[in-house]
């Protein structure tokens, strides 16, 4: 029959071959590790990082007004920075709050995605005793019109 | 070549350096010499990396100097050492905002002239709001203003009109009128110092516009064309002018 490829005896031979000679530690190198120099020294090639050079473009005495807001943005967003990490949000609801509402939220988002059945089972489970007896006689006759009816003969 | 005993580097600055000398930084940066610390005049041990800026070069311990000129030194920030050359001759840096011609379009992609010595391409993609089907308007002749994202010795560069969040920020096509001209690299970055007088003493005259490139271009645009033609003679002649001397010619100006 059609062989293409070595046989599998003639495989088992070759890697037993390769093992010998292969090992492990053939795939590392025998030179020692070399320190890496820690650089404190980076090396830049351009001027804006040296010098604190403002933006190139200007405009004075109104004559491009959206220029102008722009170079009050840009030249304040150099003194923002070491600013911003100090400033923080002041949340505009405080935590109690947003966990009672969050409780509740859950409780109707999940309801939201029930089947079906599983949302009658809820809703038999949140009301009374007295209310159950009344889903109970209703309940058997829900389930009797979900079941297989047999044609009469 | 003999090896040169090198200076420290404190010594020097503000004073002129030629290429070859050898800048000896403080005992901090050398992770040898872990006992002798040297005090630094200005103070406090600066923390982090040193800057090693545009004309030097990092070699060994030390800064080798490449280009003549005044050394600077900055101790905010882990401290920043470069030199202060002058040079008409741009040479394309990442992160330079420039002043760039279209010569050509070339399917999707523009050539721009910038003053190095290829010319940088730009997508057609990097402009503010551009999609497939919203091209921008740009013809042969327009002036635009970008930043490089690729600029290095072995690739030609690449430039962009929208910074990394996507927003122009005043990039893009510069307008219609106005005038260009070309000045030599030291006097743009004079021009661009944080409180520069010769900026502060012209925006007193009248009404302009002014877009500084980082390769010797600047445009210039006023109401009128005398105006503009004012604007532009002063800022050529101001890069030799002493204060003294400019401040009388600004008189004689609005005077008039």
């Amino acid at each position: 029959f059609m062989q293409r490829g070595l046989d599998s005896q003639t495989k088992k031979q070759l890697e037993e071959e390769e093992k010998k000679i292969i090992s492990e530690e053939h795939w590392y190198l025998d030179v020692p590790d070399l320190k890496e120099k820690e650089s404190y020294i980076i090396e830049e090639r351009s001027f804006l990082r040296c010098e604190d050079l403002v933006y190139g473009r200007m405009s004075f005495k109104g004559f491009n007004p959206e220029i102008e807001k722009l170079m009050i943005q840009m030249n304040s967003k150099c003194k923002e920075e070491e600013i911003e990490e100090d400033d923080q949000m002041e949340a505009d609801v405080s935590d109690e709050e947003m966990a009672r509402r969050y409780e509740t939220l859950v409780g109707t988002i999940g309801k939201k995605f029930l089947r079906k059945r599983d949302q009658r089972v809820l809703k038999d489970d949140d009301e009374d005793d007295e209310v159950e007896e009344r889903n109970s006689n209703t309940r058997p006759n829900k389930r009797a019109k979900k079941m297989f009816l047999k044609p009469q003969d | 070549m003999a090896a040169e005993h090198g200076t420290a580097a404190e010594a020097l600055v503000g004073q002129v350096v030629l290429p070859g000398d050898l800048l000896l930084l403080p005992a901090h940066y050398d992770e040898d010499a872990e006992g002798e610390r040297l005090r630094l005049s200005a103070g406090a041990a600066p923390q982090g990396r040193l800057l090693c800026g545009p004309g030097l070069r990092r070699s060994g311990a030390g800064l080798l100097v490449t280009k003549c000129g005044l050394l600077r030194h900055r101790p905010a920030g882990g401290g920043a050492y470069w030199v202060d050359s002058q040079q008409k001759r741009y040479v394309p840096v990442k992160g330079d905002h420039v002043i760039g011609i279209v010569t050509a379009k070339a399917g999707d992609v523009f050539r721009l002239d910038v003053g190095g010595s290829e010319p940088a391409s730009l997508s057609y993609l990097a402009f503010e709001g551009a999609t497939k089907r919203n091209r921008p308007n740009v013809q042969v002749g327009d002036l635009i203003y970008g930043q490089f994202v690729v600029a290095n010795k072995d690739m030609e560069p690449e430039m962009v009109c929208i910074d990394s969040s996507g927003k122009s920020s005043g990039m893009g096509i510069i307008g219609q009128d106005g005038f260009l001209f070309k000045v030599s690299l030291g006097l743009i970055r004079k021009l661009l110092a944080p409180k520069c007088e010769i900026i502060q003493e012209l925006s007193q005259l009248y009404p302009f516009e002014l877009v500084l490139g980082m390769n010797g271009r600047i445009w210039v645009k006023a109401k009128t064309v005398q105006q503009t033609l004012i604007i532009v003679n002063i800022l050529e002649a101001c890069e030799y002018m002493t204060a003294e001397q400019r401040k009388q010619a600004l008189a004689k100006l609005s005077g008039n």
